[in-house]
Order: structure tokens, then C-alpha cells, then sequence
């Protein structure tokens, strides 16, 4: 339409723009309207061509009929008998719908109340129409012309104009109901377009809320099929929260515990520079710091590791997988840590542990595990891990007999940096239960420690349960820039 | 060796090249992808040290990737920031032969480009016996000797030695270790792997006269007949 373009362009402009922002609705509603009209105005024409088409149908059977019938009084008792017959049905016709004309073979008019023969009338096997004048008014007529042996002609027709009467006041009714079904169709599809709306613009509230800094804002459940929308928008927005939640403690963590290592690194670097003279001296400040930074790289190693698997981007390597080999791998590299320190590991794995998730990340959090139980162990104690598999979960624990933890302790186990008092003077950096508790959520299961006298049972619980399509497609946060 | 050093920041590539002279290499640098590509094309190198993220708008991965597509086998060690285990695996598929995140210590860079130039040209022919002084490592059989006596050894201990073995006179970070024996890309908190090695060497050393593995501090272990 490039004319109305360069013809009125303000008008474009606004159309192009009000169909950019109303596209859904209006699309919806007229195309809603547009079904109804196109389906009435087909269906309002079949029942007036049917109609129109069986009165006419009507007609001609009766003229049929009527000539068949004085046909066969021709036959029974001649054209006297023939020209009475017509005389007959001239006088009992009261509506005046009947023509007759009967011509004998030289053209002269027998019977009949038409004025002449139709000129145009030549044939014997087709309807004409023909106008005829009748008190004075014009009318349409259906004629047909009959050949009787002789040479003599019969014309027998039906006055129409009842028929075309009735045909245009159903034309008319059909055209005045299929406005207003058309009306009713914009109107019906404005409403479609208001409940559209109305639905587009709570979520839209809602998003917006949010948008403006609103965590807390939810859709609202109404109980129609719009829920399923509510459903995975409120789904989504607790996701995002929980992770917002885990960026914020990360940030705060990081502010609190990187800046202790740096902080050392930096004060030992300052004054070796500073007040050091003897270089051997200096050379082993400076290794310390180098200690220091690497013990900051680890830590943010690990951090973002936790990050990233709390992100859900590692399901893209989940697959069903036999748990036995990884476990009793890992268990082996433990095996001579805890013979050094004098502990027996005790491993009880069942044959077969199928599994669906990523065996490498479940390696990783029993190390973690093994990783803690080895180091409050006691000397002559026991490790016991311990996997089993039962009503659809995995369920692998890690016990030791060593001083356990607190209940106020316990509970705070695994959030980032957290380490209980008892264990300042170990190595480490309070991040090894957080990555655990992250691999549980992301393999949709559970961390639990518990205190057993003596000692600390770790059990990681994971579903064993096969994959549902949705699982595998789980979005991901973009990597977290690092250079 | 002749190395060649593609790394964009100044301080990284100084440090490495430095490091490197010094350990009696021959390095060659560039500080952009385009330079790298090209010297790394039309120069022979025994090894070549990639970073990823690199300026001039051709990265380490398409260095890697012109290079392969060339038939040009020279062993790359790619250098990142990237830690990701999708980086990794990246590397790796573009041809990659090993894959560090930084920061790094150089002893362990320096141990892996030893390692990849050793794989480069000794494990062409596969080899049924490694003997390193009066050990024996026969690996059909799968026995080890020392001198006339018969070590037994654990199917891990065993993986480990041949680790050392045919890494010998070479250092051998832990990790290295880790990643090569046990096939872990994870750092466990503790010492794990330092109390492997030393059972290992209560059964090669300990009954011996002369050590053959030892301890190189704040680097790894290094297996070598004194």
C-alpha cells in the first residue's frame, strides 16, 4: 500500500504503530470476527439458494403436473373436452395465477387468457420466462409450451410474483440477519480482545512489579487456563529469587573472606618491601604471599564452580549412568589418606546403582565428604560410605566417628564460608558442604547431616528417576565474566 | 626446545618467557592472534602455548583450529582464564593436547610443556617395556622389577608408576597427576595424592639402596636415577 503511505503518512505511521502494539488482540479479535461472518454469510446463502431454488423447482413440478392433466383430457375426449377443461380451471383459479393459451395449428386462439403467443416461446422442452401484463401491472411468468398432435399448441404457465415476493423478503431478512451477526461477531471479538487483554496486562503488572525491583510480586492463581502461564511465571520468578538470594550471600561472602587472604597476602608483601633487608628473609615473605594468592584463587575457584552448578548448567552432561565405579574410585584415592592417619574406610556399595545425573559432580561432593570425615576422624576410628538404592532414590552416606558438630552448627553447615569453631585450625576454606548441597539441589536432591554419638553422618539423597524431556532443557545463566 | 608463546599481557608473557629461557629454551612471541597464526604456520616449533582470549580478532581456538585443519601436528598447551569444564572440553576438541586455567604456577606450566614435547615425540611407537635405572616396568605382563626382586603393586599404584616411568627425569605436578592417574578435574582439599606417592614409594624406594622418586618443592614429583 505504498500510496496510502506517501498519501497520508501521519495515518501510517499511526496504523503501523497501533497494529505493532495491539497486534496480538486485534489479530485475535479479528480474526475471531471474521470466521463468524465469512461461516453466516455462507451458510445464510445456502438456505436462500436452497430455498429460492425449491420454490421455482415447486413451480415448474405444477405446471408439469396441470399440462400432463389436460393432456390426458385431450386424449380422453378431444379438443372440445381439452378447451372445457381449461375453461374449468380458469374459472375455479381465484388467485389468478393460471395461463393458459391453447392455438390451433393456423393461429388461432381455442381457449386460454392470454392475449397472443409468446413470440419468444419456439420450443417445447424448456421454461421461459415471460412478462405479462395483468390488471393493468406488469408480472413475471414461467412458461412451457406443449405440442399436441394436431399441429395444435398448448402453453401452460404460473404467474411468479408471489414467489419473487417471497424470495426478496427472504433475501431481505437474510441481509439484515447477516449484519447483525456480523455485529455481533465485532462485538464478540472485542470482548475476546478485552479478556485478552485483561490476561496479558496481570501478567504484564506482575512482570513489571518485578521489573521495578518487587521480588515478592506473584501472579495471581484464578483457577482457568491461564494458571498454567501463572504457574510457570510465579516457577520462574522463585528461581530467579533463590538465585539472586545465592548471588547476594556470594557477594557478601566474598567481600567478607577473600578480603582476609588478600588482605594477608598484601600486609606481608607491604612489609617485607618495606622494612626487609635480608633477601632470604624476603624471598620467604614473598613465597608466602604467593601461598596466600593461590589459597584466593582456590577459594574463587570454588565459589564459582558453586555458581555455576547452582545455575543448573551442568544438567546438559546428565545420563544415566552405573554410581559403583565412580564411588569406589573415589573411595580408593581416600583409602590411603585414611590408612596414614590410622582410620578404616569402610566401603558398602551394591553391585549395581543406576543413576541419572552427572557421576563426575557426585564424585566430587562424596570426596568433598570423605574430604571432612578423614579430617576429624579420630586415629583407630572408622569411615563408613555407604550407597543404596531404594524407591527411586540414590542414597550414598558418609560417617565418621569424630567430634560431630552442634546443632546450632549443623544447621548452618553448608551455607558458603560457614566453619564451626571446632574447625578454625583445620585447612580449608568452609566451602566443601556448600558445593555438596549445591550438587544435591542440582540432581533434585538433599544434603542432610546428622550428629550420631560419636561422630557425623553425611547423607546425600538423589533421585534415581529417569528423565523427563523438560529436565534436560533447563536454561542456564550466562558464564560469569573472567579474565 | 623451540616454543612458541602466543599471550597478549605483557607481565603473563615475560613471566613465562622468562621462566622458560631460563630452563634453556628457545621461545618465540606474539602478543595478538594474528602474529601467533602466522608464526606458528610458517615457523617449525616443537610446542606451542595458546591463550584463548587474545586480540587482533583471531582467538587461540582459531589458531588451534587453522593449525589442525593444516594437518600441523605440533602439541599446543591452550592458557585461559576460562575454567569452565565446557572450556576445557572446547579446547580439547579443537585439538588442544593439554588445557591449564589461569593463574598458574609456572613449575606446573613448565612440567606440561615438557610432558607434551616428551609425548610428542616418544609415544609414536607404543612401548611393551619402560626401564628407568634398575627398574622394570614390563606393561603386557603387567609386573614391575627392581634390580632381581618383584614388586607387587595395587592396578592405581601400578597406573601411577607407569605414570612416572614414562615421564621420567621429568617433573610431575599433582595435578598433572590427578588428571593423568585418576582422571579427577577437581582439586581435593588435602593431600591425597602426596600419600598415594609415598605408599608408592615404600614399595619401589623404601627396600632400595638409592631413591628413584623424589619430592620437588612447590612443584611435584620427579621419577629419575640419580
Amino acid at each position: 500500500m505504498p500510496d496510502i503511505a506517501g498519501r497520508y503518512p501521519r495515518l501510517w505511521i499511526w496504523l503501523q504503530r497501533a497494529w505493532r502494539f495491539r497486534s496480538a488482540g486485534l489479530g485475535f479479535s479479528l480474526a475471531y470476527g471474521f470466521v463468524f461472518a465469512i461461516s453466516a454469510a455462507l451458510f445464510l446463502s445456502l438456505l436462500w439458494w436452497h430455498t429460492v431454488g425449491s420454490l421455482e423447482h415447486q413451480v415448474e413440478q405444477a405446471v408439469e403436473a396441470d399440462a400432463h392433466n389436460l393432456r390426458e383430457h385431450w386424449a380422453e375426449s378431444g379438443l372440445p373436452g381439452l378447451i372445457l377443461a381449461i375453461q374449468d380451471r380458469l374459472d375455479l383459479d381465484v388467485e389468478d395465477q393460471a395461463l393458459y393459451l391453447l392455438v390451433s395449428s393456423n393461429g388461432e386462439i381455442l381457449a386460454g387468457n392470454m392475449p397472443a403467443w409468446p413470440t419468444q416461446v419456439s420450443r417445447f422442452d424448456q421454461f421461459y420466462p415471460e412478462e405479462i401484463i395483468r390488471a393493468g401491472t406488469t408480472a413475471t411468468a414461467e412458461v412451457h409450451a406443449y405440442s399436441l398432435p394436431g399441429g395444435d399448441r398448448l402453453l401452460v404457465g404460473r404467474d411468479i410474483r408471489g414467489r419473487e415476493l417471497l424470495a426478496r423478503l427472504l433475501t431481505d431478512t437474510f441481509l439484515w440477519s447477516w449484519a447483525m451477526v456480523t455485529a455481533l461477531a465485532v462485538g464478540g471479538g472485542l470482548v475476546v480482545r478485552g479478556i485478552f487483554r485483561r490476561i496479558l496486562s496481570s501478567i504484564a503488572h506482575t512482570t513489571s512489579a518485578i521489573a521495578r525491583g518487587d521480588m515478592r510480586e506473584r501472579m495471581p492463581i484464578v483457577g482457568n487456563e491461564v494458571d498454567l502461564v501463572a504457574h510457570s511465571v510465579n516457577d520462574m520468578l522463585d528461581r530467579v529469587a533463590r538465585l539472586m538470594d545465592g548471588v547476594k550471600q556470594v557477594s557478601n561472602a566474598i567481600a567478607h573472606d577473600l578480603r582476609t587472604p588478600i588482605t594477608r597476602a598484601r600486609a606481608r608483601l607491604e612489609d617485607a618491601t618495606l622494612t626487609e633487608r635480608n633477601p632470604e628473609r624476603l624471598r620467604q615473605a614473598m613465597e608466602r604471599a604467593v601461598m596466600d594468592l593461590d589459597h584466593v584463587t582456590a577459594v574463587f575457584e570454588a565459589l564459582l564452580r558453586i555458581a555455576q552448578i547452582e545455575a543448573g548448567a551442568r544438567r546438559a552432561a546428565f545420563e544415566v549412568c552405573d554410581l559403583t565405579i565412580p564411588l569406589h574410585d573415589v573411595a580408593e584415592l581416600y583409602e590411603a589418606s585414611a590408612e596414614e592417619r590410622h582410620v578404616r574406610l569402610v566401603i558398602d556399595l551394591p553391585p549395581r546403582l543406576m543413576f541419572y545425573g552427572d557421576a563426575r559432580l557426585i564424585q566430587q561432593g562424596v570426596a568433598n565428604l570423605l574430604d571432612n570425615a578423614l579430617k576429624f576422624a579420630p586415629q583407630h576410628s572408622v569411615v563408613h560410605i555407604k550407597a543404596a538404592s531404594s524407591g527411586g532414590q540414590v542414597r550414598i552416606s558418609v560417617a565418621d566417628e569424630g567430634p560431630g558438630m552442634s546443632e546450632a552448627d549443623l544447621a548452618r553447615a553448608s551455607e558458603r564460608f560457614f566453619r564451626a569453631d571446632a574447625a578454625r585450625n583445620t585447612p580449608g576454606a568452609g566451602l566443601g558442604l556448600s558445593l555438596v548441597q549445591a550438587i544435591a539441589q542440582l540432581h533434585n536432591g538433599t544434603l542432610v547431616l546428622e550428629t550420631r554419638r560419636p561422630g557425623l553422618r553425611a547423607t546425600l539423597t538423589l533421585a534415581a528417576a529417569l528423565p523427563t524431556p523438560t529436565m534436560t532443557e533447563e536454561s542456564h545463566l550466562p558464564n560469569m565474566p573472567v579474565t | 626446545m623451540r616454543i612458541l608463546l602466543v599471550e597478549d599481557d605483557p607481565t603473563v608473557r615475560s613471566f613465562i618467557v622468562k621462566g622458560l629461557r631460563e630452563t634453556g629454551h628457545v621461545v618465540e612471541e606474539a602478543d595478538n592472534g594474528k602474529d601467533g597464526l602466522f608464526l606458528a604456520v610458517s615457523e617449525n616449533f616443537d610446542i606451542i602455548i595458546l591463550d584463548r582470549m587474545l586480540p587482533g580478532g583471531i582467538d587461540g581456538l582459531r589458531i588451534l583450529e587453522t593449525l589442525r585443519a593444516q594437518n600441523n601436528t605440533t602439541p599446543v598447551l591452550l592458557l585461559s582464564a576460562l575454567a569452565d569444564v565446557d572450556e576445557r572440553v572446547a579446547g580439547l576438541k579443537a585439538g588442544g593436547d593439554d588445557y591449564m586455567t589461569k593463574p598458574f604456577a609456572f613449575s606446573e606450566l613448565l612440567a606440561r610443556v615438557e610432558a607434551l614435547a616428551r609425548r610428542g615425540s616418544a609415544e609414536q611407537a607404543p612401548q611393551t617395556r619402560l626401564a628407568v635405572a634398575d627398574l622394570e616396568m614390563d606393561l603386557l605382563s603387567r609386573t614391575v622389577k627392581r634390580g632381581n626382586e618383584k614388586i607387587d603393586l595395587q592396578p592405581r599404584e601400578f597406573r601411577l608408576l607407569e605414570f612416572l616411568m614414562r615421564h621420567a627425569g621429568q617433573v610431575v605436578t599433582r595435578t598433572m597427576l590427578l588428571e593423568r592417574v585418576w582422571d579427577y578435574h577437581f582439586d581435593p582439599q588435602t593431600n591425597v595424592i602426596d600419600v598415594h606417592v609415598s605408599r608408592l614409594r615404600q614399595k619401589v624406594d623404601k627396600p632400595f639402596e638409592t631413591p628413584l622418586i623424589h619430592t620437588i618443592r612447590n612443584a611435584g614429583y620427579i621419577l629419575r636415577a640419580e
